[in-house]
């Protein structure tokens, strides 16, 4: 086993990724000198060198978009976004080229592209650093959305995403980076299904991403109570692991589920619609969501926490469900 | 159509043969899919070319089969020349799945692997930072290829544009910026939308090298490519070209042309590129009158070809649907 964290095992992907392909480079605002926004790619400068780790100007539809051409000429691009709300400063790209490309030339032209970008609030960066907008890239066909919860998942899912011949978007919980704990030596996970990460009968807590550490705590103080809840990490958003979501719930027949986006046409609303359409008659109870409120990221602690999915929250979600 | 890369212009019999013939072949292709949008066998949007051969002729002479092309949603001109066959650009507007998208595409998006022609993007702009990426692509792997990336001069006033031209520079990465300056963006014209309408500041902005060349003389858009080409190909980093030309028919199948006057149009049409190259090439000896109604009957023949293999075509089973939307086998 290795004790690391959720950055470095991040760091270790991309290092190893780079290793394994001279075709691999990472490109992004502030990847080289500075060292990533997030520590992320520190040192990686000094071990690869410029061609590799390519700072790039304020131009995030220029160098992603660069990335995809890239991409179609043979090499297999990690772009960095800082934030998923700069993201959308690329999204001509991402949504118009690297998700149509394929499509579009009738399968001529392929995108193996990786594109990373921080999600997610908790920080006191207001409202325009903060959102986790990867529910709306889930909305797109022809792109792959991954949403690492786990150290594990940081370490593992690089791998199979540059595997990929087509682009996945990695989106990283920015709370999760100083996570610290134990991997194995040799890390193998898919980028297809979802993960159970915490057994149980009564309630089915289906979460992602930065709300998997408040679910497993939500479940926690729930079996204090006498509630024995599963806690299923869907690990890929895109495409979702039905068959997952379908299995918990059938066994548990009931579901609360934790989405850090916005509630109105949320990814949470989509899980719910599929559970309706493919596991109705399995359920006792309403599916309930937490999710973030309806609002731009305030600045304010008290009310960033108040906007975002939390554990007690998440508790009473399933008391509720559950009529405790 | 893959000349050497020499700066000078050989206008020997046979090369004047090749830039009438392609220049020809695009209007004479055009001018049927606009007979044919009106009987409704091409649908969707349809914009012509028709005015500005002289540009993707002139241009494509420098490049070679390795070479990549990345061009905008009035490409067939482009495709055709870059040598897509006209049969699968013509069954790509039918929409069937014998076209160079598989039906998929349509007129906007045409796209050819064999040919490296990389698309019809259809996002103004939008193409210019997939043109970056495939230079880059070309130049970390060690091939010494070119990426000719054709836009409009409305695609100057978008972000994508700088950011695009910036990072190619900043690379020295091997692109050829060809902006064919058609006046009209849509149907606004370069005065209403720019404060600089000297476009190549734009590119001298970014310590770019950059030319303007009359688009609508072939000859010259041939030897100003030539240089550009010659320059990216000696190391000096990317060019840029604006191709001074004009749109004869509209926009679009949908557009009036309120915004410009007949008059305009008409003294545009008296420098048509390809009546003043052949009277000069006729003028000049290179040409003969019966090598020109050879290749008139020669490209009639391939059109009628074009036509014939479209209707031909067969339409892709809706049980396909969902192809292409990602590969069928991931790893």
């Amino acid at each position: 086993m290795i004790q690391t964290t959720y950055r470095e095992a991040m760091r270790e992907a991309i290092r190893t990724a780079m290793q394994d392909d001279p075709g691999t480079f990472l490109m992004g605002e502030d990847v080289g000198h500075y060292g990533g926004c997030y520590a992320v790619s520190k040192g990686l400068l000094k071990e690869f060198g410029p061609q590799r780790i390519r700072d790039t100007p304020l131009s995030e539809s220029g160098f992603t978009g660069a990335g995809i051409g890239a991409a179609i000429g043979g090499m297999r691009p990690i772009v960095e976004i800082m934030t998923c709300n700069f993201s959308l400063l690329a999204l001509d790209q991402i949504m118009n080229n690297a998700a149509t490309i394929r499509h579009m030339s009738g399968g001529q032209f392929t995108v193996p592209l990786v594109i990373r970008m921080a999600t997610g609030g908790g920080r006191q960066l207001g409202a325009q650093h903060s959102h986790s907008l990867e529910g709306w890239y889930a909305h797109i066909p022809g792109l792959r959305i991954l949403a690492p919860a786990t150290i594990e998942d940081a370490r593992g899912m690089l791998a199979p995403a540059l595997a990929d011949p087509d682009p996945v978007l990695i989106f990283e919980n920015a709370l999760l980076y100083n996570d610290a704990g134990e991997i194995p030596d040799e890390v193998s996970v898919d980028i297809d299904h979802a993960a159970i990460r915490r057994e149980g009968s009564d309630i089915s807590l289906i979460t992602y991403g930065g709300s998997l550490g408040k679910s497993l705590a939500a479940a926690e103080t729930l079996e204090g109570e006498g509630i024995s809840a599963e806690v299923l990490d869907l690990r890929v958003l895109r495409p979702l692991d039905d068959a997952a979501i379908l299995v918990s719930v059938a066994k548990t027949r009931r579901a609360v589920i934790v989405d850090e986006g916005w509630r109105s046409g949320s990814l949470s609303a989509e899980i719910a619609m599929r559970i309706m359409e493919g596991g109705f008659w399995t359920l006792d109870a309403p599916i309930a969501r937490v999710c973030s409120a309806e609002v731009p990221m305030p600045y304010a602690r008290h009310l960033e926490e108040a906007a975002m999915p939390g554990t007690a929250q998440i508790v009473a979600a399933a008391r509720q469900i559950l009529g405790r | 159509m893959n000349g050497p890369a020499t700066s000078k212009v050989k206008l020997d019999h046979a090369h004047c043969l090749e830039l009438l013939r392609q220049m020809l072949r695009i209007r004479r292709f055009e001018e049927k899919c606009a007979e044919l949008y009106t009987k409704e066998r091409i649908r969707g949007f349809l914009h012509l070319y028709i005015g500005q051969e002289a540009v993707a002729v002139g241009i494509m002479q420098a490049l070679r089969p390795d070479d990549a092309v990345v061009a905008t949603y009035r490409e067939h001109g482009h495709a055709l020349v870059r040598g897509v066959p006209a049969n699968a650009i013509m069954a790509e507007m039918y929409g069937k799945q014998e076209g160079c998208s598989g039906g998929r595409g349509g007129s906007m998006h045409l796209f050819d692997a064999a040919t490296r022609f990389v698309g019809g993007y259809a996002i103004v702009g939008g193409g210019l930072p997939v043109a970056v990426g495939l230079a880059l692509a070309d130049a970390m792997q060690g091939r010494a290829c070119v990426t000719a990336c054709f836009f409009g001069e409305g695609a100057v006033a978008e972000g994508e544009f700088h950011e695009a031209m910036n990072l190619a520079a900043l690379w020295k990465l091997p692109v050829l910026f060809v902006c064919e300056n058609n006046l009209y963006a849509m149907g606004t014209a370069l005065d209403l939308s720019e404060s600089q309408t000297d476009l190549r500041t734009k590119a001298a902005a970014y310590n770019m090298g950059a030319e303007a060349v009359d688009g609508m003389n072939v000859v010259d858009v041939e030897a100003a490519a030539r240089r550009a080409v010659g320059a990216i190909r000696d190391g000096k980093g990317p060019q840029f070209l604006e191709c001074q030309t004009y749109r004869f028919r509209a926009h679009s199948m949908f557009d009036p042309q309120l915004y410009r006057t007949k008059q305009e149009v008409e003294q545009w049409v008296g420098r048509g590129p390809i009546t003043r190259f052949r009277n000069w090439a006729l003028s000049a000896g290179e040409l003969r009158e019966a090598d020109v109604a050879a290749l008139e009957e020669e490209i009639v023949a391939e059109i009628s070809a074009a036509v014939e293999f479209a209707e031909a075509g067969t339409w892709e089973p809706v049980e396909n649907l969902l192809h292409h939307v990602g590969a069928e086998k991931r790893i």
